[in-house]
């Protein structure tokens, strides 16, 4: 089936050689990180996690909303979702082997990352995370393929394939918890320290991941003969406006346990990120841009009416996305470390060697997205 | 010489139970003028045990500041600790901070006016239960049974700085840039560090093998810096703990910290 | 197979180039360089019998180096019962103090580039 990526009109050419570019102006800028050390991007000796880690965190998420095209379809035998599941599988391919870079660059010492596996340590989170990540990525992978194997060759799945399909269900849900696991268990950062952290990231993931789907399903009725169908595409505006709904309650509940207790460890992380510490004010105009776009996107979701204006769906899509992207990413991971745990503040913005290698990252997702997209949608083309 | 540096370090070995340190000062800057200790010689002294190590700093000694930054100068002679003219590249083992910074649970508005003017000296706390252990991917940090000193192996760290994110003390540094330009004076009986990699003290537990103790208990001065056996009830540490009263940073947490402060 | 001809030249030019050093050294004649080893100005015998010295000495390094710096155990024991502090810069360069003409000249042949020393010192070496 790879083939059918190779063949494509100009503009299909022309996507993929921007996005070779991009994925070559990061791999240069890698190659400066790998030379001189990670001493090229912000990071400091108190803030020693930021914007790779941020992306980690939140493509986490996008890898994990695939459930919420796959629990439907298969468990409740949604069928208006059955032309997207391979749609939301594929995301979430792209998504873990973003996850997967995104750590790779952020280490100190890359060619060392299968100490890994040669010295496992169970107690560690970090090593459970990786562990459940590429398994999410084989059962992604081989789902995935499987599935559009058959339809391509128009014969039933074999049955193996369902068990796996059912244990990927929990599985989405397992790498996310793993991931909120790797903060929500440090006794140094009482900013993390929350059991609705994996809630959160939950509820975020699942408003994030879909706000994609609505606009790339959007995208490739613009762009391309698929259509998703309304039907499909209303539904994944539900599931986003209820995942929102719960994401933004949760933070309310972090707002109210850290004032109203009063506990200054807990509220100084706070008051720096939504007001700054006198001076130091870097994360406060994003974070209340955050604040600004979850509000439009609530006010849209929220009334049927604007929501069946797919204008204002595709607005809404967007504002959710880069709300929670903002939120979850720099809002959540900086400012862990600001005040460091001895109360000090010091400021985080990553340089721009940092960005553009994070950019390169987006940009190879983007490829992969746009390579198996083009598989299944020719099968998919094919096959009707 | 060699006969007499052994009967020395024997001593040596007594003093760090308790014994005063003065003379103990004198005699171990003897040592360090000798060149290379000869690996015939290194076997046979002998090293320095416990069954668990732990530290006390006197806070009233804290207020000699050169006294604080001598011990921090030597650790990070001895150490290859390099040295950058920014915090953000920062490197450091152990260094001095205001009293408000390192016990913000005990400081407030009307505490006498010496604890301004206290250099607290901090350092990795060789907790009993650390979470830098804990959240560590491929055990290159581990609490070593035997004296319940927190190590670090720079040959298996792979720079993933969770170690960092975990510990609540901030006593551990991430070499973000290459070190080796920015080391002062060189100790060659000691490794540097590549960059990439987290470092932290050892307790100096590569003195303690040569019969020598850390090397900031033995530069401080009126015996601010007390080194010991906590297991042992006739140790200097024990009996200073039992004699004064002491805090431990962020003992809430549970870290179990084994550096103690007198107050 | 569709153009097998061409498939084949292909290939042959292709074992041809990869293996050109090879040729190259044979028909210069160079083929039998062995560097030659400055001997130890000190010592009698090594921690372990040459042979494996020569071909496991990193081992017996990396063996050192885990129990030096993960249990604390910092003596070796040779098998003729002599006892060694295991130190690469204490130890082996105490006798092979001549580290460019043992160590570099064969890392250097065999275009081994061992980092080592890129935190160990060596003694008396250290320009600063």
């Amino acid at each position: 089936m790879l083939e059918k990526a190779l063949s494509g009109d100009k503009r299909y050419w022309t996507w993929i050689a921007f996005l070779l570019l991009v994925i070559g102006v990061g791999t240069l800028a890698y190659l400066k990180q790998y030379n001189e050390g990670l001493g090229i991007t912000g990071l400091s000796r108190d803030v020693t996690w930021g914007f790779y880690i941020a992306q980690l965190t939140f493509l986490v998420g996008v890898a994990a909303s695939a459930v919420m095209v796959v629990l439907p379809y298969y468990l409740h035998n949604f069928k208006a979702f059955g032309k997207i599941t391979i749609l939301g599988e594929f995301l979430a391919i792209a998504s873990v082997i973003m996850c997967m870079t995104f750590v790779f660059v952020d280490l100190g010492q890359p060619t060392r990352m299968v100490n890994m596996f040669l010295y496992p340590s169970l107690n560690s989170v970090l090593f459970w995370d990786s562990v459940v990540l590429s398994v999410y990525l084989l059962l992604n992978l081989l789902i995935s393929w499987v599935m559009l194997g058959a339809e391509k060759k128009d014969i039933a799945p074999p049955k193996w394939i369902k068990p796996l399909i059912y244990l990927s269900i929990p599985w989405a849900v397992s790498i996310h918890t793993v991931t909120a696991f790797l903060y929500s268990g440090l006794a140094a950062r009482p900013f993390w320290l929350s059991a609705v952290i994996a809630p959160r990231f939950l509820a975020s993931a699942f408003a994030a991941g879909p706000a994609l789907l609505i606009i790339i399903c959007m995208l490739l009725r613009k762009l391309t003969k698929f259509d998703a169908g309304d039907k499909a595409i209303d539904k994944l505006a539900v599931i986003m406006t209820y995942a929102m709904s719960i994401n933004i309650f949760l933070i309310l509940m972090e707002l109210f346990t850290a004032l109203y207790s009063g506990i200054p460890e807990h509220i100084s992380h706070f008051e720096y990120l939504f007001l700054g510490i006198g001076d130091k004010t870097a994360l406060v105009p994003w974070m209340w841009f955050s604040i600004f776009l979850a509000i439009v996107s609530l006010i849209i979701l929220h009334f049927p009416k604007l929501r069946a204006n797919y204008n204002l769906l595709a607005l809404g899509s967007v504002a959710v996305f880069f709300s929670i992207w903002i939120d979850k990413g720099m809002g959540m991971v900086v400012t862990g470390f600001v005040p460091n745990p001895l109360g000090i503040v010091t400021e985080y913005l990553p340089t721009l060697p940092e960005v553009l290698i994070t950019i390169g990252i987006y940009a190879l997702g983007a490829l992969i997205v746009t390579g198996l997209y083009k598989i299944a949608l020719a099968v998919k083309e094919k096959a009707a | 010489m060699a006969v007499d540096r052994r009967k020395f370090l024997k001593a040596a070995g007594l003093v760090a139970f308790g014994v005063a340190a003065s003379p103990l000062t004198s005699a171990a800057q003897e040592v360090d003028s000798l060149n290379l200790i000869k690996p015939e010689e290194l076997l046979q002294e002998k090293p320095l045990t416990a069954k668990r190590w732990a530290m006390v700093i006197d806070l009233k000694k804290c207020l000699d500041h050169e006294n604080v930054k001598d011990c921090a100068k030597a650790c990070h002679e001895e150490h290859n600790v390099p040295f950058f003219d920014n915090p953000k590249d920062e490197i450091k083992w152990i260094w001095d901070e205001e009293f408000h910074n390192a016990f913000h649970e005990a400081n407030h508005e009307h505490i006498a006016e010496k604890y301004h003017h206290i250099k607290v000296p901090v350092l990795c706390n060789h907790c009993d239960n650390p979470p830098c252990v804990r959240v560590c991917p491929t055990q290159a940090t581990w609490r070593r049974e035997k004296d319940g000193i927190v190590m670090m192996d720079w040959h298996r760290c792979i720079g993933c700085r969770y170690c960092i994110v975990a510990c609540p003390y901030g006593s551990r540094s991430f070499n973000w840039r290459d070190p080796r330009p920015h080391i002062e004076k060189i100790n060659e009986n000691f490794p540097r560090r590549m960059r990439g990699v987290v470092e932290k003290c050892t307790f100096c537990e590569e003195r303690l093998a040569k019969g020598q103790i850390p090397a900031c208990v033995e530069v401080a001065k009126n015996d601010a810096i007390v080194f010991g056996d906590l297991e042992d009830p006739n140790s200097k540490v024990r009996e200073l703990l039992r004699e004064r009263f002491s805090l431990r940073r962020k003992a809430a947490l549970g870290t179990q910290p084994e550096v103690y402060y007198l107050v | 197979m569709y153009d097998s001809p061409k498939v084949l030249l292909g290939l042959v030019i292709f074992l041809v180039l990869i293996t050109f050093p090879i040729w190259y050294n044979i028909a210069g004649g160079t083929a039998e360089y062995v560097p030659e080893l400055e001997k130890p100005v000190k010592g009698e015998n090594c921690v372990a019998d040459t042979e494996y010295m020569r071909s496991s000495h990193m081992d017996l390094l990396n063996t050192w180096r885990n129990e030096v710096v993960r249990d604390g155990d910092r003596v070796y024991t040779a098998p003729d019962g002599k006892k060694y502090n295991k130190s690469l810069s204490q130890t082996c360069l105490d006798c092979h103090s001549n580290k460019e003409g043992f160590c570099d000249k064969c890392h250097d042949y065999l275009k081994i580039e061992p980092y080592c020393w890129d935190c160990h010192i060596i003694p008396g070496k250290e320009m600063k």
